[in-house]
């Protein structure tokens, strides 16, 4: 787009609302969209990313608030003219009709002729890679065949936006995996904006330019996947995407320093918090090294080994730690293989652990934080 | 499988990405056709079940309040009924009969479906389709059927008397009890045989695993998780035991049930108002245990876990050689049943010659013709059709669409109502309110009744038969509609395609085998119903189930039985066909299904 001020703007999504008998399902969802940007809608089931999907689509009617799409409010316009490709979980594939004519269905709506219309099938087929199989029926194509035919069908009549309901849900891990990077690397040819909904996190930081992280009918995150895993905006992003260990009830003492149990915490950079506000800590399992790695004692505590689960390339080590009140709490820890054989880890053996200054994320105590457990 | 994406490059993408804007003109037209055209459709289908259920049963609710002379006196004409010994006895003998005729046809029909869903004997299809016989027959054949083998000249008749020279009380209860078990047995076996196919394996497997022997399993997982369609059998059964009009009226005699009563009361007495009453009575009973068994089948859809497994019946001689004997023996009553009205109908003078032909096939005289037929064949073609077109697009809206939410759901409580109004009621209330010129609003308002012009017509009598067996259908192309992706419409729309788009070619394709299960059930029904129509058809259209009663008022017994053998044959030749017609549409469907 040549136009600056519609490409930041393509979609802008204003204050909707969406309500069920007496539950918000949608609570005031502002966010907006580049042209041709890959945005994924991230959140557990239930917390209203498909609502959302299918507000946009019209497919159901808004209580409050604007859909723009290039500056037109399109919120009040039936589905048929807001011209949104759409891929269904079920994928919804007519069973009836061939691979070629499911494609060709939105394209005979159009009133296009013939040859125009098996043109462009043709090229749609060899698109996704379906050749010499458009004249075989939904049933006898595999999963896999089967979402492309639905992804080729939704990107037949060229839709401004394309929008896909956990696309790859219904495929096995395989598949998938595939599928994922070819989803994405179609969606960029094309250039074609489009909004991927998923509580699957590795499919949203893999396939995503941004992610919106979706709880309870708010979005609690809207950032580009790196920032979302390195940064969470809440303990809640941090649990729902990826794991973490949270601190529960430390204290502020000073700037980047707080007292959590016997234990002095330094953490980079400064939250502005008042002194003696309780705030949660939260570190990734994969960021608590093992052993002391300079002279200092900050941010090192005394642990025990409890249990090992071995997960491949690495363990997932479950420490308890010693507290002032002689209370344990757990802290879980990514150990590679090889760091697991060189310390000899096994349970109740005793060493140190270090939590980085620059890896450790301060969290209001206020915040929702449902996801955290950490006592033994 | 190949990357392809690497060949992306290669491909014309402004050829996709173009989107040709057709005309203005045609865009405005499509436009108005795509945001009206649905919500109009939705309207007008649910306003014809309106017109056609609500206005005239509230019609008839009316009209029993007044007198035949038009004057309001409330509950008056319900207080005579009830004073009056000689009409109230119809309620009490009604409710008896149907609760014998209800008993006992369950009971028998538990015993038939456990025989066709728990054993291993070969042919249960054979079975099954011999005892849907009845389905096909008017139930007035029923009644004279059983004349020829328990009345006077009986063939049971004859050696029971020979032997202990006692006469069979054939008319009376006994006689409309007996009939009504024929009519009412292929409905109890029908919906107990759904309920014990859909018994769950894993549950007789852990029982089994847990030491329970045969009898504990048959009480702790059999019974219990049939009870649902034991009690709605109860009450399909009831329902149409305590509504038939056909059995009571030739076997009745002069025990008088609600059914007969109308009759005798509207076209024997030309009392409107006691025939409104009586219809009232009639309605009162079906509709509740009409919505007790809609009440526990909603109920039971939320226990029913979409993950079940099929019950595979064991080996064991004993049980099946003896449920083997209890199914061959009543298909053998019921062949022999209606081999007997056969037979009947073929023989020169029952009992005394015997010499066999075809006299009573040859329909002369004033009570009925082979233009009767004839007819009969016109309004089932009709009714069929017209019925099985809005039946379909009716469901569909309902099911399939997202505009007026509300309205859709009273068009589906409309749509399953009817399966609680008896035939009569449907005839009588059409009178009410087709044969009204108009309506005076307020005392000074005159409504003309701008439905009047079909009284009398051939397309009253096929509106009555479309509303009378609208229920069945309706909720047969619900089911099968239900079982279609739910995303099908939305997709279409997105794609900008009007809805008519996807209903035709997606939606009514896949649902084929329903549409045509829908129209034999009309044609089948319309062939044999004689309740709804007795009250609306005019001289000039005779009908033939109505020519067979009035055959049988004026004595000619055998005429009756052999055009009541001509409906029974047409409808199996039908029935026939549409099996013939569905295996190669399944053949078709095969491709389609993933299994």
């Amino acid at each position: 787009m040549s136009d600056d001020r519609h490409d930041i703007d393509f979609l802008k999504v204003e204050g909707i609302r969406k309500v069920y008998g007496r539950q918000a399902v949608l609570k005031d969802i502002d966010f907006r969209a580049r042209s041709g940007e890959f945005i994924c809608v991230l959140g557990p089931s239930g917390c209203g990313k498909t609502t959302l999907l299918r507000v946009i689509a019209g497919l159901e009617p808004l209580d409050a608030g604007r859909i723009l799409v290039e500056g037109k409010d399109i919120s009040r316009e039936p589905v048929f003219k807001r011209n949104i490709g759409i891929v269904f979980q079920s994928y919804a594939l007519f069973p009836n009709l061939t691979a070629d004519q499911n494609i060709a269905y939105g394209l005979v709506s159009q009133k296009l002729d013939k040859k125009t219309i098996r043109k462009r099938v043709t090229e749609l087929l060899e698109l996704v890679g379906l050749e010499n199989l458009g004249n075989r029926y939904p049933a006898q194509l595999s999963g896999g065949q089967q979402q492309r035919v639905a992804l080729a069908r939704a990107i037949a009549p060229s839709p401004r936006l394309l929008l896909l309901d956990e696309p790859l849900s219904a495929l096995d891990s395989q598949v998938r995996l595939m599928l994922r990077g070819e989803i994405r690397r179609l969606q960029q040819q094309l250039k074609i904006t489009t909004m991927m909904v998923t509580h699957d996190q590795e499919e949203a930081l893999s396939m995503g330019d941004r992610i919106l992280v979706m709880n309870e009918g708010k979005i609690v995150q809207d950032d580009p996947p790196a920032q979302i895993y390195d940064h969470p905006a809440t303990p809640f992003v941090a649990a729902f995407v990826g794991s973490m260990n949270f601190l529960v009830d430390a204290v502020r003492i000073d700037a980047g320093l707080y007292q959590y149990g016997r234990y002095r915490l330094r953490v980079n950079g400064d939250d502005g918090k008042s002194a003696g506000s309780s705030v949660v800590i939260g570190i990734r399992p994969e960021d608590v090294r093992i052993g002391r790695t300079d002279g200092s004692s900050a941010n090192v505590l005394m642990a025990r080994v409890q249990t090992l689960s071995y997960r491949g390339s690495n363990f997932r080590v479950q420490f308890g730690v010693a507290s002032e009140t002689e209370e344990r709490f757990l802290l879980e820890a990514d150990v590679p293989s090889d760091t697991v054989r060189r310390y000899s880890l096994y349970p109740d053996r005793m060493l140190n652990l270090h939590l980085p200054a620059e890896r450790l994320r301060v969290y209001d105590a206020a915040l929702d934080c449902s996801l955290c457990r950490n006592t033994a | 499988m190949q990357h392809w994406i690497a060949r992306c490059a290669e491909t014309p993408l402004d050829a996709v990405q173009t989107r040709v804007v057709p005309e203005p003109m045609n865009r405005r037209f499509r436009d108005i056709m795509d945001r009206w055209l649905l919500p109009l459709c939705i309207l007008l289908s649910v306003g014809w079940l309106i017109v056609g259920v609500a206005f005239p049963v509230l019609q008839l609710l009316i009209r029993s309040l007044y007198t035949d002379a038009g004057h309001f006196v409330g509950l008056g004409n319900y207080i005579r009924y009830f004073q009056t010994p000689s009409l109230s006895v119809s309620i009490i003998n009604s409710i008896r009969v149907s609760v014998l005729t209800t008993v006992i046809s369950v009971f028998l029909g538990f015993g038939f479906a456990y025989m066709l869903t728990r054993t291993r004997i070969p042919g249960k299809n054979l079975f099954m389709a011999i005892v849907m016989v009845p389905l096909y027959a008017p139930t007035l054949l029923n009644g004279i059927a059983l004349t020829y083998l328990l009345g006077r000249k009986g063939l049971i008749t004859q050696v029971v008397h020979t032997y202990w020279g006692v006469q069979p009380p054939l008319y009376g209860a006994f006689g409309i009890v007996a009939s009504e078990v024929i009519y009412t047995f292929p409905q109890a076996v029908l919906i107990l045989y759904i309920a014990l196919n859909l018994s769950d394996a894993r549950l007789y497997e852990a029982a089994k695993s847990l030491g329970a022997r045969p009898m504990r399993l048959f009480f702790t997982i059999t019974l219990p998780s049939v009870r649902y369609g034991l009690f709605s059998a109860l009450c399909v059964c009831f329902i149409l035991a305590f509504t038939d009009f056909g059995a009571p009226k030739v076997v009745g005699g002069s025990y008088n049930v609600i059914a007969t009563d109308i009759y005798k009361q509207v076209v024997g007495q030309q009392n409107f108002s006691m025939g409104a009453v009586l219809s009232m009575l009639l309605l009162g009973p079906s509709v509740l245990m009409f919505s007790i068994d809609r009440m526990l089948k909603r109920k039971h859809a939320s226990m029913v876990t979409s993950r079940f497994v099929a019950y595979e019946p064991s080996h064991n001689r004993l049980r099946d050689g003896c449920l083997l004997i209890y199914g061959a023996g009543i298909c053998a009553l019921i062949l022999g049943f209606y081999a007997t009205a056969l037979y009947a109908s073929l023989v020169r003078v029952w009992p005394y010659d015997v010499s066999l032909g075809l006299w009573h096939y040859r329909f002369t005289g004033t009570s009925g013709s082979y233009a009767a037929f004839f007819n009969s064949l016109r309004m089932s073609a009709w009714s069929a059709l017209i019925g099985t077109t809005l039946t379909f697009i009716g469901a569909y809206l309902i099911e399939k669409t997202r505009p007026f939410p509300y309205i859709r759901r009273l068009g589906y409580f409309c749509s399953i109502v009817p399966m609680a109004l008896p035939g009569l009621v449907i005839g009588l209330s059409y009178i009410f309110f087709f044969n009204t010129p108009g309506w005076r609003i307020g005392g000074f308002f005159d409504l003309p009744n701008p439905f009047h012009t079909i009284y009398g017509t051939m397309a009253i009598l096929v509106l009555s038969n479309i509303v009378h067996f609208y229920s069945v259908g309706f909720l047969t192309a619900t089911t099968s509609l239900k079982q279609l992706d739910r995303e099908f419409e939305s997709v279409s729309e997105s794609m900008g395609a009007p809805f008519y788009q996807v209903l035709f070619r997606v939606t009514l394709p896949m649902s084929l085998p329903a549409v045509f299960e829908i129209m034999t059930y009309y044609f089948v029904s319309s062939m044999a119903t004689v309740s709804a129509v007795i009250f609306l058809y005019s001289a000039d259209i005779p009908l033939a189930s109505v020519a067979i009663a009035n055959m049988d008022d004026a004595g000619d017994t055998a005429k009756a039985c052999a055009l009541s053998m001509l409906i029974v044959i047409t409808n199996i030749v039908v029935r026939w066909g549409h099996h013939v017609l569905l295996r190669g549409l399944m053949r078709k469907h095969a491709r389609w299904n993933p299994t």
